[in-house]
């Protein structure tokens, strides 16, 4: 278990993101703690997934992302994310192969390492995962597709973990220990995690901060206090 | 029939060209690439055009040239989200494809050129193979750092990104590596059938290739005994040995897909 220090810190600055001429985002400021698990939720269309891309530094945004470590190096910080989806139609590769692919520059087409399998499969137990490592790719579920994903993401374990909308297409079940598994991440690893949902019940029961987005920030605090602002029902009513 | 040097050049030629289309071909089917690899495969005719006007006397170099230049372009334009990606990837492919014709017909000249449509594997020369060679080592030194960041990126360019694989040098990388090899065996294979050398071993193999290592495997294996099985039914039979690869490659492919459904995925 990592030492939990709650000093760490990623401080998004003011990020603001245009296509063309049409704003997307404006000044958006959050301060990410480890070992917290914000939620960000807002309707379609409210900038969710480009807030995501801006902070994987894939658009084109002003403002600045930092992340101070305790002894406040500013090294730079490792994002881990885990995307909605995977393109794996009729893929050939095995779960194996796929994490080999993400986390390794052993030429998985060429070599399957004992070494690296037995890492492999080591970090997707943590995960109830490691029985899929010979399982073809497609064959998965969504729920056990979305745990080796998680293992990708966390092969080496980030500073922010960064999840988008994971939880579509899995069952209640699923979703119960999805969120357990993060919080279980966030405890023992001391990571700060930001994700997309739209399961309210759930963001009530795990989430520390929840951030209502709406191509800025409505508003942002502690679950409870969020789900009864007025801008939250407004736009979803009561929960 | 291998006694003729010019056979055994061909041989040696198919021995060395087909496996890599085979290895090639895996991630284009993976990446979705085949559009782009046809386009490429068509401004080959631009390229020989081309040299023509400069008076280049070597029109592989002019293609080579031209063939990255315009594969590094269509890459940058097609993420430019101006269109659907496959739209724009035709209109560049007709483009350059009407270019190169126009160009080539001038003064009904294009008889000239007509042998790169369907290819002459038998008009390879001992130099030219060791071209080959080399293009060999470059693909197989870049499969052994790059691949599995193109596996990566092809199942989500995000995730890739996440993980600090560099997006566009990869991409920019495989793609001239593509150019060069399309553009030194296009002579051989030709323009009309180039693409489906690219494609069919792979998609064959993707059918009952059950990890990452099959898949390569099978593809190399598919594409060599289309080649070579190619090579001597065309001797035989009197026939264009481009087609014939091609059509022994498809009927592999079909019988690898029956196989697929009976087995089940």
């Amino acid at each position: 278990m990592t030492e939990k220090c709650g000093y760490c810190c990623t401080k998004i600055r003011n990020i603001n993101v245009s296509f063309g001429k049409k704003q997307v985002l404006e000044n958006i400021n959050i301060h990410i703690h480890c070992g917290k698990l914000n939620v960000i939720i807002g309707e379609n269309g409210a900038g969710k997934s480009t807030l995501l891309k801006a902070i994987l530094g894939e658009i084109k945004h002003t403002g600045t992302i930092l992340f101070k470590d305790r002894e406040a190096s500013g090294d730079k910080i490792k994002i881990g994310y885990v995307p909605q989806r995977l393109d794996i139609e009729n893929s050939p590769a095995t779960v194996y192969d796929v994490v080999c692919s993400y986390t390794s520059n052993l030429p998985t087409f060429l070599v399957k390492s004992k070494r690296k399998y037995e890492q492999i499969k080591e970090h997707l137990k943590e995960f109830g995962a490691s029985e899929l490592i010979d399982q073809k790719i497609n064959s998965l579920s969504g729920g056990q597709l979305q745990r080796v994903m998680l293992a990708i993401a966390t092969l080496p374990y980030p500073d922010l973990l960064i999840l988008d909308e994971p939880i579509s297409g899995i069952d209640r079940n699923g979703r119960e220990q999805f969120y357990k598994t993060i919080s279980e991440l966030k405890e023992n690893h001391d990571l700060a995690i930001i994700l997309v949902s739209h399961d309210f019940d759930y963001v009530k029961k795990y989430a520390d901060k929840v951030i209502l987005l709406d191509k800025t920030i409505l508003v942002k605090g502690k679950p409870e206090e969020v789900f009864a602002s007025k801008e939250f029902i407004e736009r979803f009513g009561e929960v | 029939m291998f006694r003729y040097e010019f056979m055994l050049n061909a041989l040696y030629a198919i021995l060395i060209i087909t496996p890599l289309f085979g290895i090639v071909g895996t991630a284009i089917v993976n990446n979705k690439m085949a559009f782009f690899s046809d386009a490429l495969g068509h401004s080959a005719l631009t390229g020989i055009a081309i040299g023509a006007l400069l008076g280049i006397t070597n029109p592989t170099i002019s293609m080579i040239i031209f063939g990255i230049v315009f594969a590094l372009l269509l890459n940058r334009i097609k993420d430019l989200k101006i269109t659907s990606k496959d739209t724009i990837i035709s209109v560049f492919s007709s483009t350059a494809l009407a270019l190169g014709l126009v160009i080539l017909s001038k003064n009904g000249n294009f008889a000239k050129f007509s042998n790169y449509l369907i290819g002459d594997i038998l008009s390879i020369s001992a130099s030219e193979i060791l071209a080959l060679l080399g293009i060999a080592v470059l693909i197989l030194l870049f499969w052994i750092l790059f691949s599995n960041k193109l596996y990566a990126i092809s199942l989500n360019p995000s995730l890739a990104k996440s993980k600090g694989i560099n997006i566009t040098l990869t991409e920019n990388l495989f793609i001239v590596l593509v150019a060069l090899i399309v553009m030194l065996s296009i002579r051989w294979v030709g323009i009309l059938i180039i693409n489906s050398l690219l494609i069919l071993p792979a998609a064959a193999s993707r059918n009952i290739a059950k990890n990452l290592r099959q898949y390569h495997l099978f593809a190399v294996i598919f594409a060599l005994v289309s080649g070579v099985l190619g090579l001597i039914t065309s001797y035989y039979a009197g026939i264009a040995t481009g087609p014939t690869i091609v059509l022994i490659a498809s009927v592999i492919f079909f019988a690898t897909y029956a196989i697929r459904r009976k087995i089940g995925d």
